[in-house]
């Protein structure tokens, strides 16, 4: 578009291929940048270059950091007995948020995904077999997403796992806070009435 | 007057892919229209009301608003979940190997009944099932003859002659048995025993009661799933993706119980 000066161009076309950033909102964006002062728009693209350059995955759990080992598996009082696995870095931020988990992290990268080919091969699990060779963990935690992915990706933790003499759990399932019985699906209802506790 | 907006049918979900943060794409195989893509909205979201009914391996009733390019998912409702085939590894990727099978054979929008009536029962054969070779195997047979590449069982598939009773051959780019003669001509066709013909004859022709009665041995088995795979492979000029996770599950369940035999 030549009515527009190029450097708007140049940015509109980088946020559009961000997720959910249609080119409107890009638009919208590259806008209220140019309103605000410079020194945002500097922060804001030393942030985004660093995120590259400083961010790289933690060699023990796999979690994004800038630090090797991160904070988490650097902290002397986490608890070193437990690994809670998950299926990607983001998945930690509302685990740690809970405040109610000690333990350390796995980050496997990805699920099992049979018609996506997309093997254990492809995801971090030969590293979490090495971690727990050490034979200082007696707990697997699986937080693997509970749809079908996630379950083949938790059953055939719980097969390698279980055959090393390891405690596995995984995070209970069922109704979410603030949902509608009336509207709950057959298999998170059948899932909740399994997993019922003691009230 | 055009075709109303909204539509209900029964469906069986057969592939997902997700769409931003919390929306998913779902294929899905319904009796009247055949195979469909279409957009389950919020489905990833926590406490969505479509969430589990949405999810592959899953039989359900469905609302369907017609959509510009996709229809969406307005409401659904589970029929049957097939519990038993999420609660177990080697069953739910035996699942999920028949919906990718009927996803490779079919197109969109193309109406195929006896199809969804057989891949509804094959589910609930494999959810009750111990024997998943046998579904796995008679099931290939019979999507073959719904969709137009039933395999030439009887007559020598390059000479036309009566197929006899002897070791004979399988050739997958032919589709058919090969007489010896012509077999030993054919470099890419395998072997094909005397009993593996007979259990192939039977099962394309007759139903499932009587199919499951059928006891394979090892070997039988083994050949068998050799000479479908092959066939299925050839056909759809790639092989099926899980049916290489259902490979690499059964080697790691031989390694896990041969690491308990030695403990």
């Amino acid at each position: 578009m030549v009515f527009v000066a190029e450097p708007v161009t140049k940015l509109v076309e980088a946020l559009s291929k961000l997720p959910g950033i249609g080119p409107k909102s890009a638009y919208r964006l590259t806008y209220h940048l140019l309103r605000s002062p410079a020194e945002e728009a500097r922060t804001l693209a030393e942030a985004i270059a660093g995120l590259k350059e400083k961010i790289t995955l933690c060699t023990t759990c796999f979690n994004v950091t800038d630090c090797d080992p991160c904070v988490i598996c650097r902290d002397s009082e986490r608890d070193r007995s437990s690994i809670c696995v998950v299926e990607r870095p983001s998945d930690i931020v509302p685990l740690e948020r809970t405040g109610k988990y000690r333990g350390l992290y796995h980050v496997l990268h990805g699920s099992i995904s049979p018609a996506q080919g997309i093997g254990p091969e492809e995801l971090k699990l030969r590293e979490l077999l090495t971690r727990l060779d050490s034979g200082t963990v007696r707990e697997v935690i699986l937080a693997t997403n509970p749809n079908l992915e996630g379950e083949a990706t938790a059953m055939y933790l719980r097969r390698v796992v279980s055959s090393l003499g390891i405690r596995v759990s995984r995070l209970a399932r069922g109704l979410p806070f603030g949902a509608e019985l009336e509207y709950a699906d057959d298999v998170t209802l059948s899932q909740a009435i399994e997993g019922r506790q003691e009230f | 007057m055009g075709a109303p907006r909204d539509y209900q049918t029964q469906a069986v979900v057969i592939g997902q892919f997700k769409l931003g943060e919390v929306d998913k794409i779902i294929t899905l195989y319904t009796p009247g229209f055949g195979k469909l893509r279409a957009v389950a909205k919020g489905a990833c979201r926590p406490g969505s009301k479509l969430g589990g009914n949405v999810e592959p391996l899953t039989h359900s009733l469905m609302m369907l608003a017609r959509g510009r390019n996709l229809d969406i998912v307005t409401q659904s409702q589970t029929i049957d979940a097939f519990m038993d085939l999420k609660g177990d590894l080697w069953r739910m990727a035996c699942g999920l190997y028949v919906l990718e099978l009927v996803d490779c054979f079919t197109v969109e929008n193309d109406e195929n009944r006896p199809l969804f009536d057989l891949l509804v029962k094959a589910l609930k054969w494999l959810s009750q099932s111990n024997d998943s070779e046998i579904v796995l195997r008679y099931f290939e047979l019979q999507v073959l003859n719904s969709v137009g590449y039933r395999p030439e069982l009887y007559c020598c598939a390059v000479c036309g002659s009566p197929v006899k009773p002897v070791a004979n051959f399988f050739s997958p780019d032919r589709g058919g048995v090969l007489c010896p003669r012509c077999g030993q001509q054919d470099a890419m066709c395998s072997p094909l025993s005397v009993d593996g013909l007979k259990v192939l004859r039977l099962w394309q022709s007759c139903d499932y009661a009587t199919a499951r009665r059928v006891v394979l041995g090892r070997g039988l088995a083994s050949e068998l799933e050799q000479v479908m795979l092959a066939y299925v492979n050839c056909l759809l000029e790639r092989e099926v993706k899980s049916m290489v996770w259902l490979k690499e599950l059964r080697k790691s369940q031989v390694a896990v119980d041969n690491a308990s035999a030695r403990d």
